[in-house]
Order: C-alpha cells, then structure tokens, then sequence
C-alpha cells in the first residue's frame, strides 16, 4: 500500500528555487493499477521517482506498506528499491549482448537472493510476462520490442515487488505492441494481483488503468475510478 | 553481491568488448614483461661481471711500486716506475703475514717481439711458477715458466695464444721456435690457454719470462714491479692487506704510511665497486622499464573512465533496481583489477620466456628471480585498485535519475 501525504519537491539551482510538487497527497491500495498522468513539466516523472525511491521530497511523507521512506539514506533506499518496487523503462534499459535469462536475474544478485533460486524464479516472472519459453535463451539484441519490454517487465516481477512503477512503457514501441504490453500489465493486474503504477503523458495509454490520477503544475487536478477502461483483447497476448 | 556474482559480472563485462580488454590488457602486459626482462637482464649482467673479476684470480691484492697518490694531488708516477719492491718483500710477505696462501713477485716490460716472420709489441711479464696459480692461468700446450727455468736463468718464453697467433700464424707449432727481443733470443716452451681480455690487460697478448731471467737481462736491477698476493679467502683479504701495509711500511723503515713507496689494489675493492654500479644499472633499467608499466597503468584507468561513460545508463538501472554504491564500486575496481592481473600474468609468463632467450643467445644469463615476479605482480594488482579508484568511485556517485536519463 502507498499513501502519500502532502509531498512537495524544491529544487535549488544557484540561487533560483524551482517547486516541482506543491503538495500531493493520494492513496493507492494494493492491487490497484493506477496510471499517473499529465503533460511534461506537470511534476510526473518527480512524483514517480519519489514513488519509486529514487528521491525522496523536500516535505511531506511517504509510506510504502506502512513505513516511512521519505528520510531514508542512499543505501536504505537501494534496499527498498530492491525489495518492494519493480520498474519499467520507456527504454527498456536491458544489458546489450545478454541472455533474457542474466537479465531477469539482475535484480536477484543485489538482493541476496542465493543462486540456487534464481532460475526458478526467472522462469516464474517470464511466464507472467507472457515471453515463449523458446526466447528464454536469447540474447536481448535479438529480440523484437516487444518482447524486450516483456523482459523488462518480468525483471521488474522478479523480486515480487510491492509495486511496479512503469515509466512510459509503450513510448518507444509502435501502437500494436504498445497494446500487448498494455495487456500484459492488465492481466498481472488481474490474475496475479500487481500493484502497479504507470506514468504517462498519453490519456488514451492512461485509460488502461482503473484510476487515473491527472497533475498539472506540481497538483493533483483530478483522481477518478477509470469507468471507461480499455481492456486489450486476451486474443492479443 | 556475492563474490561468484562478482566475478561473473566481470567477465561478462570484460568479453562483451574483448578488443578493447585484450589492448588495455596489452599496455600492462609489456610494462610487467618489460621490468621482469630488465631485472633479469641487469642480474645476468652484474653476475657475469662478478664472475669475471673472480676469473682475474679470486681473493687478489696487488702490490705495486710507486708512490701512493698524495692528498690533492691528481699525479702519480705508473705503477713500476718507483723501484722499491724487491724479491725479498715477496719472501717476507709469504713468511710472515698470516691469511696469505700465495705471493708472486712480477716484473713487467714492454718490449718488440720478433719471430721469423712478424713482430708484435707486447708486455712481457718476469714472474715465478706460482704466477699460474695466482692468476689462474692454464695451459693449451707445453708448461709454464717452473721454479727451475728461474734457477738456472732459462731463456725461455711462454706465449699468450692471440701473441702466439700474431707471430707464427694461426694453427702453427710455437712450441721450439725461437723469438727475440731485447736483442736476446728465447725459445718458446709453452701457449696458454685463452682468458679473454677482463680487467686493463689482455692477457692472452702477454709473454711471461722466468723472473730471474728477466731481473738479469732485461731490467738489469733486482727490483720488482709489483707483488701479486692471493689471500687464503675474500673474508681475511682485508686483514691481509693491512699487514702487508705495516710489514712493508717497517721493511722500508717508513713511519708515515701516507708517504709509503707502494700501493695495494685488492680484487675486493673492484668487485665492490663493479657490483654497486651494476646494481644501479639494475634499478636504472627497471624505472625506466617502470614507466612502461605506469602508462598501461593510465591505459587502465582510461578505458575505465570511457567504460564507465559508456555504461552511464547501466549503471543508472543496476542502482534503480537495488545496486548499493558498494556494489557499483566493487563492480568497476574488480574489472580493472582483473585486467591487470591477467596482464601481469601474461606478463611475467613473457618476461621468462624473454629472459630465457637471451640466456640462449649466450650473451649473458639472464636470470629472473622470485622477487622481481613478486614485485611485477604486485605493483600489477597495485595499479588495477589505484587506477581503477577513481573511474569507480565516479561510477558509484552517479544519480539514478540522471544516469538512467544520460543518451
């Protein structure tokens, strides 16, 4: 569960001071699969970089399943990140030249998980990610974008992670992948019980969701169930 | 990050761009390789030098007539030129000064030698048999100049091979012909064996004469030029030398020994002072080989800091999904670490196999000692954490967000 309260950002350039959040405060309950959406320069990005420990605010607080993560050190963070928040990239960000399977083990190496279990464990988040078993083995420069995006997202499922924060995920993809990956997210969403957050400009990606959280200016305009999701079809996947 | 995940990360790293791993590896390679053969070569040389001064004739003092050089004063009379030596000193050093195991008196000249059909300038030692001993010399045929020659005043001739060569030809019969100089005619009985020119002389241009011989007909006084004295060994040469000085300085009723009438040359002292110019040499050769070794070294550290540029995005994503600084570090100092240990193996496997082949040409032994591998392998893996700190600290102290941005 994320419950954010009254969370601000400043930040300081010489002398100049640029407030990027001016107070955000919102509840995501697990489970939800809540899209965060705005135009650039709204303060999305800040907020999901906040919400995925990889800043913390000037003010306010922030609990992640309860504790308060929002002082934490850069070491304290590494660990939350580790343990509770799964991401996915607009640029995928795989390491070049290796097999799917190094790649979805990554995040299992910084956190200790022993070697034994990796396999298994890669297997289990690729299989959530919809990517053929055939693929497993394959180095990720030979894979399509698509299917690169759905080792990301079986990376960011590997640790079990109390939240998957996906930042644009279907920018660098064309609008037929997009939708698969759109899919994938829902049915992680509905079969597995994912909490997960996407960020996007796009309203149209947005409306995947079944909330839709709107920023403008560093505000939250509007937050509301999504009663029009767009549902991919199953047949896609 | 456990260490098999470390070393895992690293090789996957490192392969992923093997040219440029194998050239970087390349630059510690010739540096470690360079001061190993340096080591070795500068070892082979000094001992080849030592070797040779031992060749001269081991545990040897020279005494030789002549004033000793004054306090400030840079000229000295040659060695002979005084004539204050004689027999007698020699028979007095044998007798009574302890830790001496042989005393050759000498009397050198430099004369024109004329055989049948080709004459050569050369020096002309009068010496006893005990010459060979203290001296080291061997014979290729005939005998050297013995104990009777001197007795009965023998006007014969033992030639150096290249004397001999010079004046009856190559492969010619020496022994039985006959040579003049000094207007006296001599009968050659015996060659020695090559020696090879060490030391000021060459000996193997030499002519020795019975010492009598010489004294009577050539020098005409019963004066010697210099007293060779070989210590029983290196440990007592030292106190040999200083009772030669009093017995001599009592003999010739001198009381100060700043104005003795001869000076003493001990092997010793050469060799000591050979050894420590090696040495430098030595070291001279191994920092200039050295330099090699600090440019991989740089080599190291810039293709770190351009890996660690390229790698900006990686790095950002290895911290958002849970990589501490640590593990960042860790990462860049193992690769750089690496590099230079494969480099420094390759190396000191090179420098062996550099060494060795000298050692084949014959020139000198090239010798490559445990210490110089361990120093090798050691300043290697020094140079992979020095230079490898900086590009993975930098690597480390990266922000996520704008790593993860970084194009």
């Amino acid at each position: 569960m994320i419950e954010c309260k009254n969370i601000t950002k400043v930040y300081k350039n010489g002398d100049e001071e640029t407030t990027v959040l001016k107070g955000v405060s919102f509840k995501i309950e697990d489970g939800e699969f809540v899209a965060i959406t705005g135009p650039s320069g709204s303060g999305k990005s800040t907020l999901m970089h906040i919400l995925g420990c990889l800043d913390t605010p000037t003010s306010g607080s922030y609990f992640l399943d309860g504790r308060d993560v929002s002082k934490l050190s850069d070491n304290q963070l590494a660990d939350v990140r580790s343990n509770q928040i799964g991401f996915v990239f607009q640029s995928f960000n795989l390491l070049s030249r290796t097999t799917v399977m190094r790649n979805v083990t990554l995040p299992l190496v910084y956190s200790g998980v022993p070697d034994a279990e990796h396999d298994g464990r890669a297997a289990q988040a690729l299989r959530a990610a919809g990517l053929p078993e055939e693929r497993w083995n394959f180095k990720s420069n030979q894979l399509s974008g698509g299917q690169i995006q759905r080792v990301a997202i079986a990376r960011s499922l590997v640790n079990n992670p109390s939240v998957i924060m996906a930042d644009e995920p279907t920018g660098n993809l064309d609008s037929k992948t997009g939708e698969i990956v759109l899919g994938t997210f829902q049915q992680l969403n509905k079969e597995h019980g994912a909490t997960i957050i996407l960020i996007t400009h796009d309203s149209d990606i947005a409306h995947h969701a079944d909330r839709v959280i709107s920023i403008k200016d560093g505000l939250i305009i509007e937050d509301k169930k999504n009663t029009k999701q767009k549902v991919v079809d199953h047949a896609l996947l | 990050m456990t260490i098999k995940n470390l070393y895992r990360e690293t090789a996957a790293a490192l392969l992923s761009n093997k040219s440029r791993s194998g050239l970087t590896v390349l630059g510690i390679v010739i540096g470690i390789m360079s001061v190993i053969v340096m080591l070795a070569v500068g070892n082979g040389t000094s001992s080849s030098i030592q070797s040779s001064i031992q060749g001269l004739g081991s545990n040897l003092l020279t005494v030789s007539a002549g004033a000793a050089r004054g306090p400030g004063t840079q000229v000295r009379g040659s060695a002979g030129s005084a004539q204050s030596l004689t027999v007698a000193d020699a028979t007095a050093i044998q007798d009574r000064v302890s830790g001496v195991a042989n005393v050759s008196p000498e009397v050198s000249s430099n004369q024109q030698i004329v055989a049948a059909n080709a004459n050569s300038n050369s020096s002309i030692y009068g010496v006893q048999s005990v010459y060979a001993t203290v001296h080291n010399v061997e014979m290729q045929e005939g005998s050297f100049i013995s104990d009777k020659n001197n007795q009965s005043l023998s006007r014969v001739v033992v030639l150096g091979p290249t004397l001999s060569q010079d004046l009856f030809g190559v492969g010619a019969e020496a022994i039985g012909q006959t040579v003049r100089f000094n207007n006296l005619e001599f009968t050659v009985i015996g060659v020695t064996k090559a020696k090879g020119g060490s030391g000021f002389t060459n000996p193997d241009s030499a002519a020795y004469i019975p010492l009598s011989t010489a004294q009577q007909m050539i020098t005409g006084n019963q004066f010697v030029s210099s007293i060779a004295v070989e210590a029983a060994s290196a440990d007592v040469s030292q106190s040999v030398q200083d009772g030669i000085t009093s017995l001599l300085l009592k003999r010739h009723n001198i009381t100060d020994s700043t104005k003795a009438d001869f000076n003493i040359q001990s092997q010793a002292s050469l060799s000591s002072t050979l050894s420590s110019i090696t040495t430098i040499l030595t070291y001279l050769l191994a920092a200039i080989a050295s330099i090699s070794l600090i440019v991989g070294g740089i080599g190291i550290m810039n293709m770190m800091l351009t890996t660690v540029t390229e790698r900006t995005k990686e790095i950002g994503l290895r911290k958002a999904i849970g990589a501490k600084k640590r593990d960042i570090s860790m990462q860049f100092l193992a690769e750089a670490v690496a590099l230079t240990m494969v480099g420094g193996i390759i190396g000191v496997v090179l420098g062996y196999l550099i060494s060795y082949a000298v050692t084949l040409t014959g020139l000198l032994t090239a010798t490559v000692t445990t210490s110089s591998v361990l120093l090798a392998v050691g300043v290697s893996a020094g140079i992979g954490i020095v230079f490898g700190y900086f590009p993975a600290r930098r690597a480390a102290n990266l922000n996520p967000i704008e790593a993860l941005r970084y194009e």
